[in-house]
């Protein structure tokens, strides 16, 4: 937790850091540097990143927001509407649903981000490896994956937890992360196969570069571009997912608290305890929303073709 | 001649396809000696490219280079060195430059950081030393200060001053051999002749030997001292570059000659070599120029010619040799009898 605690607060810094950054003109922008003016220009996702931050922010603070923890018991009245002690209202047992749903910030945000780096890994390196290697090895590696996709992820995580059981957040976050490369590793495949072709990376084979080298060196930072697309994309994907197990009962197990869990308490009467779900369920749809914004809006940014568009 | 520095004997590279092998590279063999610059003449298809690319191995499987064909470097056989004591020759002792210098430079690293790459690659040099060394050969290349474009984009270059990157990064380790693949195609003529001065001049600076690919004859004659023709991936002559132009003995050769624009010579159509290389998968049994050569008689469809000792230093793969007098046009030829006659009329060579 305290790891997390240091960790978000780095993030949102650090997110807040390229947010507000002055860029001064440089001589000669690269294309990095091309792309973030270009994001930057782009209203709807800087407004996405600053509501990220604010929930990362928000929610890394949660101890010192609330004075109720998220699971102390029976300090209200249960199954309270909304009041000035409790805004968001309390759930059946008493809970505080504010301070629910920050701790629950606390877990979902770091389950998907996490999630998602660890598949975005694992995808660049399949796809990378299949991209490169001979025509038979990248056939093999490749209908592995057209068969694992042919399973609905949800499915698939249905089926392991199932047999898992009641999975710790980092378990979670093994699952989570080692379900959802295939799509990144086919995307990364597709790039550095057409990369093949560029003369500039038979240039870099004629100069004497190793294999490694010409895959970290010259391929990957070329392929990187549609994988933070795809990564952004997913972290609001995740969170939809990690919510819906969280809803079965398959997520996070209570008492910790997650977005997904919290509508799960107040679903046996949703009409009756709205704040249960529609508390909970803001900040899902705002992180998802966001994240989508801005991926959206990276996409465009990093996209090649849009140079001198905007 | 000296040792030569390379020296490639019966090199055969194909490539499978649907309508069988494609013999691109069908038996060639050439030396270059050290300090050479040696000019490589086709049309496009004719296997130019292929041959530069085996000599550094870089033919993409399913391409392979055929058992039996053997390219001795520095007195060493490349074929049989593995992929690692590979690497070390490819950049370092032999170096390539491309004919599309956009696209032979990777678009989001420095020129700079690109050229220094050779260094990190073949040296331990530290990040810095490379840096250092990368300024000083962008110098050498007479770009304009160095310091300040080394940290540019290709992207930021104009189509010259990629090429000299390139040549840059080729020579970042004083190669013996340079293979120049169409190096000046892409570029304008006026750019395209300080190129060459370039290559010249460093040449001379780091004695090195020139493989220099082509199309452009002019671009031999201005560069090269010896010449091989290449025609439907076999060598069709060989020559010191005066005696190729001034007696010119394959009729390919000629074909190539002729088209060519000349100053002071009034033309109403540029000469053309009728039809086109035939494809790879499909070369014509006997002499493979027959269908297009307007002195082609019986003995050419039945007998492959051998490369036929002209004089000194002057190798041509057509049975003329044999039969000289077979050169006069036979009546109701093709009227490509014009050629190298200087007479002024149009030299047509379209039916």
């Amino acid at each position: 937790m305290a790891v997390w605690l240091s960790a978000g607060l780095l993030i949102a810094a650090a997110c807040v850091a390229v947010a507000r950054w002055n860029a001064a003109p440089v001589p000669h922008p690269g294309p990095w540097r091309i792309a973030l003016a270009r994001f930057r220009a782009h209203g709807p996702a800087m407004a996405s990143v600053y509501l990220l931050i604010a929930l990362l922010v928000l929610t890394t603070l949660a101890p010192w927001l609330v004075s109720y923890g998220p699971t102390d018991t029976l300090i209200a009245p249960s199954e309270q509407p909304p009041t000035l002690a409790h805004p968001f209202g309390t759930d059946f047992a008493g809970r505080d649903v504010l301070s629910r749903v920050l701790y629950g910030g606390l877990v979902s945000l770091p389950v998907a981000l996490l999630s998602v780096l660890l598949s975005a890994t694992i995808g660049t390196a399949y796809g990378a490896t299949s991209g490169l290697a001979s025509e038979r090895v990248d056939g093999v590696m490749m209908r592995l994956i057209d068969a694992i996709l042919a399973i609905p992820r949800l499915f698939l995580l249905i089926a392991v937890l199932a047999i898992w059981g009641s999975p710790s957040v980092p378990t979670l976050i093994l699952l989570l992360g080692t379900t959802g490369w295939f799509g990144v590793s086919r995307l990364v495949r597709a790039e550095v196969r057409a990369l093949r072709g560029e003369e500039w990376m038979v240039a870099a084979d004629a100069l004497g570069a190793s294999r490694r080298r010409m895959l970290w060196r010259h391929a990957l930072p070329n392929v990187l571009s549609p994988v933070i697309v795809a990564a952004t994309l997913g972290v609001g994907h995740i969170v939809l997912l990690e919510a819906a197990l969280g809803y079965l009962g398959l997520g996070v197990q209570p008492p910790t608290p997650s977005w997904g869990n919290i509508i799960q308490d107040g679903a046996q009467s949703v009409f009756a305890v709205w704040w249960m779900f529609v508390f909970p369920g803001l900040a899902i749809v705002l992180t998802a929303i966001s994240f989508n914004v801005a991926g959206d809006a990276l996409r465009d940014a990093l996209d090649p073709r849009q140079v001198g568009r905007r | 001649m000296s040792e030569p520095l390379l020296s490639v004997r019966d090199l055969r590279t194909t490539f499978p396809t649907p309508a069988g092998p494609a013999r691109a590279v069908d038996g060639v063999s050439f030396d270059i000696a050290p300090r050479e610059t040696v000019g490589l003449v086709g049309e496009s298809g004719c296997g130019k490219s292929v041959t530069s690319l085996s000599i550094l191995r870089l033919i993409q499987p399913p391409g392979r280079i055929e058992t039996g064909s053997r390219i001795a470097f520095e007195g060493q056989e490349l074929l049989s060195l593995d992929e690692r004591r590979m690497r070390a020759i490819r950049g370092a002792r032999i170096a390539m430059i491309f004919q599309e210098p956009m696209a032979a430079l990777n678009p989001v690293f420095t020129v700079g950081d690109q050229i220094a790459e050779v260094a990190r690659v073949h040296t331990d040099a530290s990040r810095r030393e490379a840096w250092s060394r990368a300024v000083e050969m962008m110098r050498l290349t007479g770009i304009s200060d160095p310091g300040e474009r080394a940290r540019q984009y290709p992207h930021e270059l104009s189509g010259g001053m990629r090429q000299r990157v390139m040549i840059a990064m080729a020579l970042m380790m004083n190669p013996p051999l340079l293979i120049a693949d169409e190096p000046t195609t892409a570029l304008d003529v006026t750019i395209q002749a300080q190129i060459l001065e370039l290559l010249r001049e460093l040449q001379q600076r780091v004695g090195m030997s020139i493989l220099l690919i082509t199309h452009d004859l002019g671009v031999i004659a201005e560069t090269a001292s010896r010449v091989l023709v290449m025609y439907a991936g076999e060598i069709v002559e060989e020559a010191a570059v005066r005696r190729l132009f001034d007696a010119p003995h394959h009729p390919y050769t000629e074909g190539l000659l002729a088209a060519v624009p000349r100053l002071g010579e009034a033309r109403e159509r540029l000469a053309v070599i009728p039809g086109t290389v035939p494809p790879a998968t499909d070369w014509p049994t006997g002499c493979r120029f027959r269908d297009r050569c307007p002195y082609a008689w019986d003995r050419c469809a039945a007998e492959h010619p051998p490369l036929y000792r002209i004089g000194e230093g002057q190798w041509s793969r057509c049975h003329l040799a044999e039969e000289p007098e077979r050169r006069e046009p036979q009546s109701g030829s093709r009227g490509a009898g014009v050629l190298g006659s200087g007479s002024g009329d149009p030299a047509t060579l379209s039916n």
